[in-house]
């Protein structure tokens, strides 16, 4: 029982890793009708960055919080140098143009930090030490790292919506993501709404590959699995739509995990230990896009449907 | 005629230049088999542009029938038989079978959920294959022998192994113009268009689209297998979604207008692949960018470049003119 609790704590900090990423995905898909293949690397810089700053100062913190200027910057030359000539080409052309910086990225990433994971430090600080945790129920400890993650995941996505429904840019970003001629129509320099809106995106992504830094290895290309979890959420969620992000992104992450750890041990039920092993292993990877394709079966828009479906 | 001949003409000169290749000083092991590769991702280019320049269908999952095609090979291999009239009819009805299943899904989207729930098979299909142990899981199977054809070794000569790819690409070539312009194609085409209209003249585009999404398939499961034969290597690899995102590429660099643009897009890839690697350590950080330019700069792909400076120099000689008087 209290594995199964580990595991869905564990799937919760993945699933708000995962909207963090999405968020900026589906904005920029939402408001630009851009597919923008080429967002998982902003996670990777973000985690590059956030470790190399972490061990150069000798404070993870400082090094995370100095990653997110650097995400955003590289999110607007990024925009600035290639983004920028897409909106206004087909989907075909937007795959292929971020997929080649995909490419570009995750090689320059090999040619600067080399192949092999980067060391990161311990986010210090933290109840319970370094390397400890918090009890949570009795003896079961949980790493504080960990809780904090989610704790900031549910703090961002309130701030997000508060950002998105509450204030003029909001409105702003909501109107242009329906009419965008409209609000151009209207005095709003859409150019610079979308440049804004594509940069808060990245930095967002880059934070997010900060904040996963600890926990998983800081590589090249490790933004690519994660980017395409990121598709999958926003198809389910609905595009446009940040609370259905979020929600997908939680139904992900806890997918993700708790079959992980469960589908094995489940099968074991029917199979052979080793087959039941293998199987369960790769159930668990699949099992995420097995849901998609059910959700998708019969909600070809999402879960909730809105803003811009493409 | 000469209207059809110059639309093909790009086309006829790179299959004539593939024919010509192995007696122009390109005839030993590793240029052929380097073209050899070429031509088989032609073939499952050519069949991917037949969904996204034909049908509109862009898919994201296309690399999954190649791989399926692949691991059948691999599959009896393990089993002893490499008998190619029965190796190579199972390997292209296990790529169509798949298609279909995930083709009668998937056609229910469209757009952007179409490209992602393709994504999501070839996903599967590829963490399934990393999961057959017996077939080496996320290592790969080494082939133990190409496949034979009636007891023979036809596919172990590299000059015949050529000619039969070459033979196949332009079979899919000249098929899949046929098809296209056959009443079949113009549907697809119309459902591209204007889906409403298909509908209203009382076409339903479905089970078009489910016809051309399983040829298309079958078609990539026998690149597969010849790929098998050609690398004599199969893996996972073969499956990951950044492969379909490179079969998409060679559609799209080489122009999606004309199926003929695959194949130069096809050669184009893996000539640039082979040669930048061979010159750089890190060749991705000019690859990449190359890449990026081509769809900013060559709308139309490679096959629409020689009309496109044509429209340019025309463009720039009367202004020269003006100059001059």
């Amino acid at each position: 029982m209290s594995m199964l609790l580990v595991q869905a704590l564990n799937g919760l900090q993945f699933g708000v890793l995962l909207f963090l990423v999405a968020a900026g995905l589906s904005l920029v898909f939402g408001v630009m009708d851009l597919i923008n293949l080429a967002h998982g690397v902003q996670y990777m810089l973000g985690a590059y960055v956030a470790a190399t700053l972490g061990v150069w100062t000798g404070n993870f913190w400082l090094g995370a919080l100095l990653a997110l200027p650097v995400a955003l910057l590289v999110g607007l030359a990024l925009e600035w140098l290639v983004f920028r000539h897409l909106y206004r080409r087909d989907h075909l052309s937007q795959v292929l143009a971020t997929f080649g910086v995909i490419l570009t990225v995750d090689e320059a990433t090999r040619a600067l930090w080399g192949s092999a994971p980067q060391t990161v430090l311990e986010p210090t600080g933290l109840a319970g030490g370094p390397l400890g945790g918090v009890e949570i129920v009795a003896g079961l400890i949980y790493p504080t790292y960990r809780l904090v993650i989610i704790g900031i995941g549910i703090v961002v996505p309130l701030l997000l919506w508060f950002l998105v429904e509450r204030t003029r840019a909001g409105m702003l970003v909501r109107a242009g993501a329906t009419h965008p001629a409209m609000v151009s129509a209207l005095g709003v320099d859409i150019r610079r709404l979308f440049t804004v809106v594509f940069a808060f995106g990245a930095m967002l992504a880059g934070f997010a590959g900060a904040l996963a830094s600890p926990i998983f290895p800081v590589a090249p290309g490790m933004g690519d699995t994660v980017l395409i979890l990121c598709f999958v959420v926003i198809v389910i969620g609905g595009v446009g739509s940040i609370r259905g992000a979020f929600i997908a992104a939680l139904l992900v992450g806890l997918l993700d995990s708790v079959g992980r750890a469960m589908l094995p041990d489940l099968l074991r039920l029917l199979l052979d230990p080793s087959s039941a092993r293998q199987t369960g292993a790769a159930l668990a990877s699949m099992l995420v896009y097995i849901v998609m394709a059910a959700i998708l079966f019969f909600r070809p828009a999402g879960l909730f449907p809105g803003g811009r479906a493409a | 005629m000469t209207a059809a001949f110059r639309k093909h003409a790009l086309a006829l000169v790179t299959l004539l230049a593939l024919a010509s290749a192995p007696f122009l000083g390109f005839g030993d092991g590793f240029a052929l088999g380097l073209l050899a590769r070429a031509m088989i991702l032609g073939m499952a280019a050519v069949s991917l542009s037949l969904l996204v320049g034909g049908a509109g269908l862009v898919s994201l999952g296309h690399a999954a029938t190649m791989g399926i095609g692949a691991y059948t090979v691999v599959a009896f291999d393990a089993a002893g038989i490499s008998e190619g009239l029965i190796v190579f009819p199972a390997a292209i009805a296990a790529a169509a079978a798949y298609s279909l299943v995930t083709g009668a899904v998937s056609l229910r989207t469209s757009g952007v959920h179409f490209i992602m729930i393709t994504l999501a098979f070839g996903q599967m299909a590829f963490f399934t294959t990393s999961s057959f142990s017996s077939l080496g899981g996320d290592d790969g199977y080494t082939l133990y022998a190409r496949t034979e054809w009636l007891g023979t070794h036809l596919m172990d000569s590299r000059l015949t192994f050529h000619f039969l790819c070459l033979g196949l690409l332009a079979l899919m070539w000249v098929g899949g113009n046929l098809l296209l312009g056959s009443r079949f194609g113009r549907v697809l085409r119309a459902a591209r268009e204007n889906p409403q209209r298909a509908l209203a003249v009382g076409f339903q585009p479905y089970p078009y689209r489910l016809v051309a999404y399983v040829m298309a398939g079958a078609v990539g499961g026998l690149a597969g297998a010849l790929l098998a034969n050609a690398t004599e290597f199969v893996s996972p690899a073969l499956l990951s979604w950044t492969r379909s995102g490179e079969l998409l590429f060679m559609v799209i660099l080489g122009g999606v207008g004309q199926l003929g643009g695959a194949i130069l897009g096809a050669l184009a890839i893996v000539l640039l692949e082979e040669s930048l690697s061979h010159l750089l350590v890190y060749w991705r950080l000019v690859f990449g960018p190359l890449l990026v330019l081509s769809v900013l700069f060559l709308p139309d792909g490679l096959i629409g470049a020689p009309l496109r400076l044509r429209a340019a120099v025309r463009f720039a000689t009367p202004k020269r003119r003006n100059a001059d008087a």
